[in-house]
């Protein structure tokens, strides 16, 4: 009682216990989480979004789409069955900031990529009760009418560079030739698939004249989960 | 000991010579009284969304996703942060007994450049500027704004408590000093991140997946912890035993309270993030810390509710007094749902669905709001040089109707919530998933509209305050039958 007497009549006492008390816990859990290896298991296939996912992404996160949609597959049976396999850390390594959210109001994402067709997603997003009728999405239409701005977009691959997204030199110089290409029918991609394996490419969103925000929307949500070949791995090579 | 329990009291009796700082205190009232009816009136607008998503209106600036974060940042940072600054600029000196450090300059900067940043938070969430980072939204430019704001924050508190003409720092500033600066750790280390451009809007944060992941509900959790919890119990404890007449219960359940608070709070994020991609570890770390955090908080609340003892009639005639000890019921009745849904196996159903909402409700609403409002009804007066508040009968109504909306909301969600969990992992008798997704969301149709009557009756409560203040200040006192008899400043430590 007389330590705490001292802290009780010492404002910078007081202060520096308080700091140390509430550093503790943060400590122990957040710096191992930076130094030991197994808490991400490298798997082959996950690598940095294109430029046109990455501006889908930037666009689900602009409109708050963590909310009400999760993008992380809980190892049970019922969600393996619905979703896909469960999540893996590597497979969000490049996501900054992470997306996992905390509610579904709307189903998990984390494996949409590849389950529905460009068409259906471009219905869905203008008018979610189209295709689902008793869905309570809100709409985005504007996003169909919004074409994308391509111009600078590479500083937008830089800044993730410098957060460590292992973008090479050629990915930024040509990031924002692949932000248009990868969404207009006929351009040539064989050099964007090349830098960015599995990539959807084509018109997304069902008007070939423009490159909009629906057509990154749709580039982002077909992607999700397909970056990982689960035919390539059995349950036992998942367990630690 | 019983030197700094009644240095509560003493600083009434002197507060004529100190010169205390009640301008600000008088903004930071009404703007968490605007801010929390704003907060609620969104709040029930995206309940209605949820019921009838016609209301996302069409536009891009009206869709739920973009107004929960509105929502969510009004109650918090808006509603709950005005509150707190007005509670603790008011508690440090009186029980400093010294004028506010800074004087009125830093004072004003404190409460416009709080309301900036709320304002700008606020309008790039509608406009889609935002992190999308649970309750850490606003974008690297706000968070610097906010910092610096918050650096002042400290500064004017901590100077106070270093001018103290007080041997003791009472306990209420011990919650409110460490609230201020874990918040101020939360915040920088959340909030790290590399903008695109100086000149625009977008960043992208420093960590990524899991690390990402972990930092955020590191911060998400102590949110709680340190915004929504130990800043209100230092409230609780300046307020209740003001508006009781007696001192706080027991001074060492006080010391053991804090500190065990504080240390446990910190460890308890990764229990959102159970069954994730999370090392095994550090979830299991994060749910026994959870568990362990039990103790403490209802330690706090005993050393609350018991505060009355000896006063207990003054809840059948005090509406005011009955806010706060009704606000301390649900904290203890959300620190017990809360370690309980921190249980790995629990946490299987509870995740993702209304219930963790319904948990946060009778956290918000229960402990957060009313306690706020106990302050506020006790405030008021003080401050304008009132005798007593227009009407205790418009308390009694607030506090009834209120209360009724959070037991409609919350006990809507446990019902929701728990039935979204067992349908999503129901199997017919064939082995096959019982029900579609969309399935699941049509069954919570109508617990989304006893939801949203709640939060109407809630809005209702808070519209009745506003009456009732606004009638107070004017200077009117409604002709009642009962008023319990004024406060005598020196009987706290007589009582002691």
């Amino acid at each position: 009682m007389n330590l705490h007497n001292k802290a009780e009549k010492n404002v910078i006492w007081l202060a520096v216990l308080t700091l140390i008390t509430v550093s503790i816990g943060g400590i122990v859990e957040l710096v191992p989480l930076h130094t030991i290896d197994s808490t991400i298991e490298p798997v082959d296939g996950v690598r940095p979004y294109s430029p046109l996912e990455q501006y889908g992404r930037d666009i689900y996160i602009r409109e708050g789409c963590y909310n009400c949609h999760s993008q992380m597959i809980r190892p049970f049976r019922d969600e393996v069955e619905r979703y896909g396999p469960y999540s893996l850390a590597a497979e969000s390594m490049y996501d900054h900031p992470f997306q996992w959210g905390s509610k579904r109001t709307g189903p998990d994402l984390a494996r949409v990529g590849g389950r529905y067709s460009n068409d259906w997603h471009a219905l869905h997003m203008i008018d979610p009760r189209s295709v689902v009728p008793t869905s309570i999405m809100p709409p985005y239409g504007f996003m169909a009418d919004r074409e994308i701005d391509a111009d600078g977009y590479a500083a937008h691959l830089e800044a993730l560079s410098v957060v460590g997204v292992p973008y090479t030199e050629e990915m930024i110089a040509e990031a924002e030739a692949d932000l248009i290409a990868q969404a207009t029918p006929d351009a040539d991609t064989r050099d964007l698939l090349e830098r960015y394996p599995r990539a959807m490419v084509g018109d997304f969103d069902g008007n070939p004249d423009a490159v909009t925000e629906l057509d990154a929307i749709i580039a982002y949500m077909q992607i999700l989960g397909r970056m990982v070949d689960f035919a390539d791995y059995t349950t036992e090579d998942l367990i630690q | 000991m019983t030197a700094s329990v009644a240095t509560a009291s003493v600083g009434d009796q002197l507060e004529s010579h100190a010169g205390y700082n009640e301008d600000v205190i008088r903004l930071f009232t009404i703007a968490s009284i605007f801010w929390g009816v704003a907060a609620f009136t969104v709040g029930v607008f995206i309940a209605l969304q949820l019921a009838f998503p016609v209301l996302n209106l069409d536009l891009e600036y009206t869709t739920f996703g973009r107004l929960r974060p509105l929502h969510t940042s009004a109650a918090i940072f808006a509603f709950g942060g005005n509150a707190l600054f007005a509670t603790s600029f008011y508690t440090v000196q009186r029980t400093c007994h010294a004028p506010l450090f800074g004087g009125r300059a830093l004072a004003l900067f404190i409460f416009w450049g709080y309301q900036l940043f709320i304002v700008m938070a606020g309008l790039g969430y509608v406009f889609g500027i935002t992190q999308s980072r649970e309750y850490a939204e606003p974008e690297w430019y706000v968070d610097l704004w906010l910092t610096i704001v918050w650096v002042c924050y400290l500064v004017a508190f901590a100077g106070t408590l270093f001018k103290r003409r007080e041997p003791h720092i009472y306990v209420a500033n011990w919650f409110f000093l460490a609230f201020i600066l874990t918040v101020a750790v939360l915040h920088i280390v959340n909030n790290l991140a590399v903008p695109v451009s100086l000149l625009g809007t977008k960043s992208y944060s420093l960590f990524s997946g899991v690390q990402d992941a972990l930092t955020q509900w590191w911060y998400g959790h102590n949110a709680v912890g340190f915004f929504l919890t130990a800043g209100f119990l230092g409230i609780m404890y300046y307020f209740v035993p003001k508006r009781a007449n007696r001192p706080v219960y027991s001074y060492r359940l006080s010391i053991v309270h804090f500190w065990s608070l504080i240390f446990l709070y910190i460890w308890a994020g990764p229990h959102h993030l159970h069954y994730t991609a999370l090392p095994d570890w550090a979830q299991t770390l994060g749910m026994v810390f959870s568990v362990m955090l039990w103790m403490p908080s209802w330690g706090g609340m005993i050393n609350g509710i018991m505060t009355l003892s000896g006063a207990w009639d003054k809840l059948r005639t005090d509406p005011v007094l009955r806010l706060m000890v009704v606000s301390i019921a649900f904290y203890g009745m959300s620190t017990f749902e809360g370690p309980l849904m921190s249980i790995r196996q629990v946490n299987g159903l509870s995740h993702y669905t209304d219930w963790t909402i319904g948990h946060v409700h009778s956290g918000a609403l229960g402990w957060v709001a009313f306690i706020s409002f106990g302050a506020i009804y006790y405030l008021v007066p003080k401050l304008w040089k009132r005798p007593e508040l227009y009407s205790l009968k418009l308390v009694s109504y607030h506090f009834w109707i209120a209360t009724i909306g959070i037991v409609l909301y919350i006990s809507a969600m446990w019902v929701s919530g728990i039935m979204q969990g067992l349908m999503w992992r129901a199997y017919d008798s064939l082995g096959f998933l019982e029900y579609s997704f969309i399935e699941t969301v049509e069954a919570m149709h109508p617990f989304y509209l006893i939801r949203a009557l709640g939060g109407i009756l809630f809005l209702l409560g808070a519209l009745i305050m506003v009456y009732n203040i606004w009638r107070t200040i004017r200077g009117d006192i409604r002709v009642e039958e009962y008023r319990p008899e004024p406060v005598a400043p020196a009987a706290t430590a007589a009582a002691e």
